[in-house]
C-alpha cells in the first residue's frame, strides 16, 4: 500500500468513530395534524426522538394500528453494535499500520458485508414492526402494513414517512466507499503497491 | 349632524359638549379605510403568523385578551382574576388559591392595564402584569406558558387603577388608591374626608430572577384620587409619576365637586429616596392583612400566604420623596416620552395637552421654585416645570403613546379622535377619528425607550353601529391605524372581549420561541399525579375519596370505579400522560357542579365532585382528542351511604 493509501485508510477508519456521536439514520413522519413532523434518529447505540417527546408520541400513535412499542432497551443490536464498530475501526487502523494489500481487500470486504448486513437487519427490524400487528388493533385496514421505506419516502395512511441516512450514516458511507475504491485499485494494479 | 348629536349624548359632559362643534366627530358608518390596500395590509394568510402579540385588558371580565396584529384575530383569553370553567381556572384544586383575598375567595375583578416586564426600558417578554381594580391586586402572568403565576393583594388601598406600571428594569410594579379611604381603615363619618382619608402609593418589588412580587413600601399621601401612572426612563429612571384628581377632597358628587380647581397634581415620586428613607428607619411597620397567591413552579399547585404587615412611609416624613407638579384640570394619563425627558399629562377636562420637562423639574427642585405645600408635599411652580402645551389638540385628552420618531399620539375622548403631534415644537400634525370615544391607545412599545411604532391601536369605549348588532349589549371594539406615514390611516376594526382599557403590543418574535409546548411529565411534582397507568387508583379516607386517573389517547385508567357513596367528596386527580403538542384531555362527570377540567400534556388537575344520588354515572373526555375520542369515557357506580360495595377501580396490573 502506498503511503497515501495507508493514510486514507487510517483516516477512513478513524472517521467511522463519528457513529458514537452522530446518528446513522433518520426516519421522519409528517401528517396533516403534525405539520411540525415527528422523527426518530437511529444511532449505533440508541434510538431517540428528533424532538424530546417524539419517540413517546410515535409509540402512542402506533398503538392505533397495533404496532409494537419501540423500546430501545429491547433491541439487542444497540448493545453489540458499538463493539462491532470498535472492531471495524481497529481493523482499519491495523490495515493502515501493516499496509498489506490483502488485508486492505479483506477489510473492504468486511466493511461491505457489514453494511449489507446492517441494511438487511434494519429491513428485517422495520418489517417486523410494520407487519407484526396486534390482532386487537383499533384501526385495521385490510392489506395495509406500516413498514417505513428502507430508503426514500412512502405514504402510510395520513403520514408521509421518509427514511434517509443521517450525518453519521453519510460519514460511514463515505468511509466504506473510500476503502472500497482503494481496495479495487489495489486489486487491479497489484504491482503499484509493494506487498 | 344628527349623528354628531347622538354621539354627543354619550359624552361625559353630555349637554355642554353637544353644543360645541365636534371637530372630527364620528360619522357612524363612515367609509372605514375604504381601500383594498388597507385589506392587504391587515391580511395574514392562513397558516401565517401575525407580526405582533397584543395584550388587552379584559375590563370587567377580569381577564387578559391576546390578539394577533395586524389581523386583529383573538388568540386567547387568559384567565387572571375571574374563574374560567373552560379550563377550570379558579375551580380546580390546583388553581383555586389564586383567587383568595383578605375578603375571602373572589372569583372576579375589573382588570385595566396590562404591563410587560422591561429590561433597560424595553419589553423583555418575560412576564406581563395586570391590575385588579376593585379588590386591589396585581397579577403576574408567565409568558412562557401564558398562565397566571402570581397574584398579590394591595392592602389599605382602594380602586387599584394607577397600576401595575413598572420601572425601567422591572425593579418595581406600582399600585395606588384611586378612591382615597381612611388609612388604615376605620369607622369614621364620610364627611370627615379631609381629616381622615388618605391616598397610598404602593411599590411592589419584583425579584429579577423569579419574578416574585413583594410589597416593599407604601407611601402615605394626601387624600386625592391617584389615577394613573408611568415610570421614568433614562434620566428620569429613579422617578415614578402618578396623576391625581379631586385635590378639592370632595366626598360627594365628585363629578362637579372634584372638577373645580384649575389644576390638580401629578405626584413625582423619587423612589430611590423612598428606599433610603425606609433604610434610615423613617418608615414604620403597620398591621395589614393581604393575600399573596403563588403558583408553585414545580407542583403547578397554587397556595396562599396571608401576609400580616406592610411598611408605611409618610410622604411628609421623607424629604425629597414626592413633589407635586400642578397640571390642568383633573389629569388622567401621565406618559413619559422615550427619552425620559417629557412628561405628558392628559388633562381630561383641559383644552390643551400640558407637557412637563423632567430637567426643568429637577432644576425647579434645586431652586426651590415652590408655590406652596399640600399635606407636607412641596408643590412646584407650573411655569418652572412646563416644557410646553399642545394647542387645539381636540377635547378630552386622556393618554399618550410615542412612535420613537419624535411624535406623540394622544387619545381624545370627547372629540373621539387620535391627535398626532410633534415632540419638538408641540404642534399638531394630524387628527384621525375613532369609532367611538377612544380611551387608551397603544403603539407597539409605545411607552418604552424604543417604540417599534408602525401601528396605533384605538381602544374604544363605545361601539354603536360598527358591527352587526347583538341586542342592547354590543361587542367591545378596537381599531388599528397605520402610523408609518405622515398621516394616520385606519386599517381595521376588530371586536374585543370585556372592556379594552389599555393594551400593550410586542413583536411576536420576542415570545414565539419561548413558548412551552407540553409540560414534562417526568417533572410533574403534583402530589396526586399518576405518572403512569400503573400509578392510577382509588383510595378512601373517611368521606373523602381520591381517584388518580390517567388520560391518554383514547382512554382513562381506571374507567370503571365502584364503591363511591352518596355524599362522598370525590377528588378526581387527572394526569394527562400525553407528551405531544396540542393534545389536551378534558374531564367531566354528570352532576359536576363546579367546572370541567382541561388538562394540558404532562399536567395534573383536580376537580371535586359530590354525588348526590345513587346510580351509575358516566364520565368522559370533553376535549376532542383523537379519532376515538367518543370512546374515551368511563363509569362511576354510586351506592347509598353506608353501602357494603367495596371501593374498587380497574387498573391493569392491580
Amino acid at each position: 500500500m502506498s503511503r497515501t493509501a495507508r493514510l486514507l485508510v487510517a483516516l477512513a477508519a478513524l472517521s467511522m468513530a463519528i457513529v458514537y456521536l452522530q446518528p446513522l439514520w433518520h426516519i421522519g413522519l409528517v401528517a396533516p395534524q403534525y405539520p411540525e413532523g415527528l422523527g426518530l434518529y437511529i444511532a449505533v447505540d440508541k434510538i431517540v426522538g428528533e424532538k424530546k417527546q417524539d419517540l413517546n408520541s410515535i409509540n402512542n400513535l402506533n398503538h392505533y394500528i397495533g404496532m409494537k412499542v419501540i423500546s430501545p432497551d429491547d433491541i439487542p443490536e444497540l448493545q453489540y453494535m458499538p463493539k462491532i464498530m470498535a472492531g471495524l475501526i481497529a481493523m482499519g487502523l491495523l490495515t493502515a499500520a501493516l499496509g498489506k494489500r490483502k488485508l486492505l481487500m479483506a477489510y473492504a470486504g468486511v466493511l461491505l458485508l457489514f453494511s449489507l448486513a446492517g441494511l438487511a437487519d434494519f429491513y428485517k427490524w422495520s418489517y417486523d414492526y410494520g407487519h407484526n400487528l396486534s390482532p386487537t388493533a383499533i384501526l385495521k385496514i385490510p392489506g395495509m402494513t406500516y413498514q417505513p421505506p428502507l430508503i426514500g419516502s412512502k405514504q402510510l395512511l395520513n403520514f408521509h414517512a421518509t427514511s434517509w441516512p443521517a450525518s453519521g450514516g453519510w460519514v460511514l458511507i463515505a468511509a466504506v466507499t473510500i476503502v472500497s475504491v482503494l481496495a479495487v485499485r489495489a486489486w487491479r494494479r497489484p504491482q503499484a503497491i509493494p506487498a | 349632524m344628527s349623528r354628531s348629536l347622538r354621539v354627543g349624548s354619550h359624552l361625559m359632559l353630555g349637554a355642554l359638549f353637544a353644543l360645541l362643534p365636534l371637530a372630527g366627530c364620528g360619522t357612524g358608518s363612515s367609509p372605514a379605510a375604504g381601500s383594498a390596500d388597507a385589506a392587504q395590509r391587515v391580511y395574514v394568510p392562513p397558516g401565517q403568523y401575525d407580526e405582533f402579540y397584543m395584550f388587552t385588558s379584559g375590563g370587567f371580565s377580569g381577564q387578559l385578551g391576546v390578539y394577533g396584529l395586524p389581523s386583529g384575530r383573538l388568540l386567547k383569553v387568559l384567565p387572571v382574576f375571574s374563574q374560567n370553567p373552560e379550563n377550570a381556572y379558579g375551580y380546580s384544586e390546583e388553581t383555586k388559591a389564586m383567587l383568595n383575598t383578605s375578603y375571602g375567595f373572589i372569583p372576579w375583578d375589573d382588570s385595566h392595564h396590562p404591563e410587560l416586564s422591561m429590561t433597560g426600558g424595553v419589553p423583555d417578554g418575560r412576564w406581563i402584569f395586570i391590575n385588579g381594580n376593585n379588590t386591589p391586586r396585581i397579577a403576574r402572568i408567565d409568558l412562557t406558558d401564558f398562565q397566571t403565576a402570581e397574584i398579590i393583594e394591595i392592602p389599605h388601598s382602594a380602586g387599584n387603577h394607577a397600576s401595575p406600571f413598572v420601572t425601567e428594569n422591572t425593579e418595581y410594579t406600582v399600585a395606588a388608591t384611586r378612591f382615597s379611604v381612611p388609612t388604615p381603615q376605620a369607622d369614621v363619618p364620610i364627611s370627615s374626608y379631609k381629616e381622615n382619608f388618605r391616598g397610598l402609593l404602593t411599590f411592589v418589588k419584583v425579584d429579577s430572577a423569579s419574578g416574585r412580587m413583594n410589597i416593599a413600601f407604601q407611601i402615605l399621601m394626601p387624600g386625592f384620587n391617584y389615577d394613573l401612572s408611568h415610570s421614568g426612563k433614562g434620566p428620569s429612571h429613579e422617578w415614578s409619576f402618578f396623576t391625581s384628581y379631586n385635590s378639592e377632597e370632595a366626598n360627594t358628587l365628585l363629578e362637579v365637586n372634584a372638577s373645580q380647581a384649575d389644576k390638580d397634581y401629578i405626584a413625582a415620586v423619587h423612589w430611590t429616596v423612598a428606599e433610603q428613607c425606609v433604610a434610615d428607619g423613617k418608615a414604620r411597620k403597620i398591621p395589614a392583612k393581604y393575600a399573596h397567591n403563588v403558583m408553585d413552579h414545580e407542583t403547578h399547585v397554587a397556595s396562599t400566604k396571608m401576609e400580616t404587615s406592610t411598611t408605611l412611609l409618610d410622604a411628609k416624613d421623607c424629604a425629597g420623596v414626592v413633589y407635586y407638579l400642578p397640571t390642568p384640570k383633573s389629569p388622567h394619563g401621565v406618559d413619559v416620552d422615550p427619552s425620559g425627558e417629557l412628561i405628558v399629562a392628559g388633562g381630561k377636562l383641559a383644552s390643551v395637552i400640558p407637557v412637563h420637562s423632567f430637567s426643568k423639574m429637577i432644576k425647579a427642585i434645586e431652586d426651590k421654585a415652590f408655590e406652596g405645600e399640600v399635606g407636607g408635599v412641596p408643590v412646584l411652580k407650573y411655569e418652572a416645570i412646563v416644557a410646553g402645551e399642545v394647542a387645539d389638540p381636540g377635547l378630552g385628552p386622556l393618554h399618550t403613546e410615542f412612535d420613537g420618531q419624535g411624535h406623540a399620539y394622544t387619545s381624545m375622548f370627547l372629540t373621539s379622535e387620535i391627535t398626532k403631534w410633534s415632540l419638538t415644537d408641540f404642534k399638531v400634525i394630524d387628527k384621525v377619528p375613532t369609532y367611538y370615544s377612544i380611551g387608551h391607545l397603544s403603539i407597539p412599545g409605545g411607552d418604552t425607550r424604543q417604540p417599534w411604532g408602525k401601528y396605533v391601536i384605538a381602544l374604544n369605549k363605545i361601539t354603536k353601529d360598527r358591527y352587526l348588532p347583538t341586542g342592547p349589549e354590543l361587542t367591545q371594539s378596537a381599531q388599528l391605524y397605520d402610523i408609518s406615514g405622515e398621516k394616520m390611516q385606519l386599517l381595521l376594526d376588530f371586536p374585543t372581549i370585556g372592556e379594552p382599557h389599555y393594551a400593550q403590543t410586542i413583536p411576536a418574535s420576542i415570545l414565539v420561541d419561548k413558548q412551552i409546548r407540553t409540560y414534562d411529565l417526568a417533572e410533574n411534582k403534583d402530589p396526586y399525579a399518576a405518572l403512569s397507568e400503573a400509578q392510577a387508583g382509588v383510595t378512601r379516607n373517611g368521606r373523602v375519596v381520591h381517584v388518580k386517573l390517567t388520560s391518554i389517547r383514547s382512554h382513562f385508567v381506571p374507567d370503571n370505579i365502584e364503591g363511591i357513596q352518596v355524599g362522598d367528596s370525590v377528588y378526581f386527580h387527572v394526569t394527562n400522560l400525553e407528551q405531544d403538542w396540542d393534545v389536551p384531555h378534558g374531564f367531566a362527570i354528570t352532576g359536576l357542579n363546579n367546572s370541567e377540567l382541561l388538562i394540558m400534556p404532562g399536567e395534573t388537575r383536580t376537580i371535586v365532585w359530590v354525588p348526590e344520588r345513587v346510580g351509575v354515572l358516566p364520565f368522559y373526555c370533553t376535549d376532542f382528542c383523537s379519532a376515538l375520542h367518543q370512546e374515551m369515557s368511563g363509569w362511576v357506580r354510586v351506592s347509598p351511604r353506608g353501602s357494603s360495595v367495596p371501593l374498587w377501580a380497574n387498573v391493569p396490573g392491580k
